[in-house]
């Protein structure tokens, strides 16, 4: 068994157009190493890639023992004008605390 | 007025155009505020109250600003606190008369209000077909003739030389969230525009204020892991914000929701992409280095951050007309639910088309199994006892975006058996929005005051 994002962070996602960037952020110092080496770019990427995820990128920021990611066109053309039932994409979030992570022990 | 006190306070007033009242009440009467800012203008608002002011000169603004300001400027004008919002959206002209005329239905006769005008650019960019627009790749032309609106993010700049006039409210259109809290600091502290680590304090304070609650314990509670309390009293936060630069992020004392490191840090990268380099009109921010430190169950203070030279642009957000879009839902329980929901899809769409419906993009939704994040590929989702059918058709005209929803509302009698609640959403006509950026040379702000 793996350990899901879920258990080590929180996350909050946001839109700009048809791109989302969601926050993954450490619940403490405990997860904040596991998530920087196994919540990789790649691995975000193919948990949206059925959402039409173009690219994802991630920073990091140590001080808030955080990863950004954002992710271009995941959004079906954005805000104003996409025809899903969540166009900001609010629920996101939701979706990348549910990958799980390869067991650590 | 309380001028160039060491330490100016600043509250949030609002977070979105129809945020509630209620929670900016409360930091009027509780916590001796010198500023109220509200935040009330998503990317694509100033579009539609655009064409609402072609039809209605007297219109265009946020249309909670009678009730908001019935509500405040008793308050505001007892305690002294100044009030900052982008509640003008297309006419902050006509905003700024609105309120005068509340202020003096109420006897303030000598109240002011300062409009900050010339963010609508729209004529501008029509001379430039060629600028390249951000999100869709395309050259402005290609929007042209269905360009609603054109509005640069103005900076703190304006905001700063508003409350200049001596003005008690101060309302403009489109200006970046941040800039609206910056503004107020650069005017109460007199921080000049070219120093970095205060304007980089100015802008964190307002890029944690501007979405109100969401600071305080709103978009946060996942039961039983990140719990909050009293939820349903959510508070607006405010600011308390020295001279030198010292921030702290509050909210009224005992009241419900949380402030903490992490409520903080997640709205800290709230829409944020590089996190070192935050673009806003009036500097390029970085978070790194960011810290929070809890002093107390109401209280942050905010350390860390950094901030380069703005950049040489205005960022100018487009809306534009793109169609109609259709929608219904209906739903189905038991046996056979989601075969049954499978079916009444595919109805819709060829009675759709026999009847002439016309549209370029159909989505079919079921609610419960993939409507939110699709199929993800990594998870087997069960088929749920009960499944809500949505229809969604992007069309070009309303007709036919009516007709999606009427066929799924007309299921119950003429689809698979067992049809609940059917509803038709109606047609809605598409804004869409998109991004230039051009020199700040183009762009002329002005202040106009009207009353005292």
């Amino acid at each position: 068994m793996g350990i899901l994002v879920h258990e080590l962070a929180h996350a909050r996602s946001g839109d700009k157009g048809n791109t989302s960037n969601i926050a993954v952020i450490a619940y403490d110092e405990t997860g904040w190493p596991i998530l920087r080496r196994e919540l990789t770019a790649d691995r975000v990427h193919r948990a949206f890639a059925h959402l039409g995820a173009r690219s994802v990128k991630r920073y990091e920021v140590e001080s808030l023992k955080a990863l950004n990611f954002v992710l271009t066109d995941v959004l079906a053309g954005g805000v104003t004008r996409s025809l899903r039932l969540d166009p900001h994409g609010k629920s996101l979030s939701a979706l990348i605390l549910g990958i799980e992570l390869p067991d650590q022990s | 007025m309380r001028l160039h006190k060491d330490r100016v306070r600043i509250g949030v007033g609002a977070g979105m155009a129809d945020d509630r009242v209620g929670p900016a009440m409360q930091l009027l009467t509780q916590c001796e505020l010198d500023y109220l800012v509200c935040e009330c203008l998503a990317e694509r608002t100033i579009a539609r109250e655009t064409l609402t002011l072609r039809k209605d000169p007297s219109k265009g603004f946020n249309p909670m600003l009678d009730e908001r300001m019935r509500s405040f400027l008793p308050i505001c004008r007892e305690k002294g606190v100044r009030i900052v919002s982008n509640m003008g959206a297309a006419n902050p002209l006509g905003a700024a008369q609105a309120t005068l005329k509340i202020g003096h239905e109420q006897g303030w006769q000598d109240l002011r209000c300062a409009a900050v005008l010339g963010d609508e650019v729209s004529a501008r960019l029509r001379q430039h077909p060629e600028l390249m627009l951000n999100d869709s790749k395309l050259p402005l032309e290609t929007i042209l003739p269905r360009l609603a609106s054109a509005n640069a993010y103005l900076g703190a700049d304006v905001v700063r030389d508003a409350l200049g006039t001596g003005a008690q409210v101060v309302i403009t259109g489109r200006v970046a969230d941040p800039s609206l809290f910056l503004g107020v600091a650069l005017h109460h502290h007199r921080w000049h525009d070219d120093d970095l680590p205060r304007i980089a304090t100015g802008t964190i304070m307002g890029h944690l204020l501007e979405c109100s609650a969401q600071v305080t314990g709103g978009y946060f509670a996942d039961p039983g892991k990140k719990d909050v309390p009293r939820l349903a009293e959510l508070p607006y936060p405010f600011a308390d914000l020295s001279h030198a630069g010292e921030l702290w992020v509050g909210k009224p004392e005992g009241s419900g929701g949380r402030l903490d490191r992490m409520t903080c840090t997640e709205q800290a990268l709230y829409e944020i992409h590089d996190p070192r380099a935050y673009i806003t009109p009036d500097c390029v921010l970085s978070l790194d280095g960011l810290h929070f430190e809890e002093l107390g169950p109401d209280r942050v203070a905010v350390r860390g951050v950094s901030a380069a030279s703005r950049t040489d642009s205005y960022k100018v957000v487009v809306g534009y007309l793109d169609g109609w879009i259709g929608s219904g839902e209906v739903a189905y329980a038991g046996v056979n639910a989601l075969a049954r929901a499978k079916l009444a899809a595919q109805i819709v769409q060829e009675r759709f088309k026999l009847d002439g419906g016309v549209a370029s993009e159909i989505k079919v939704d079921f609610i419960g199994m993939n409507s939110l994040h699709g199929s993800p590929t990594h998870i087997q989702a069960a088929e749920p006892y009960e499944v809500r059918l949505r229809v969604a058709a992007r069309c070009p005209d309303r007709k036919s975006a009516n007709l999606i929803g009427d066929h799924v509302r007309q299921l119950n009698m003429q689809g698979p058996y067992g049809a609940g609640g059917p509803l038709n959403h109606g047609a809605k006509e598409i804004i869409a929005v998109d991004t230039v950026l051009i020199p700040r040379s183009w762009v002329n702000p002005e202040i106009v005051t009207v009353g005292a």
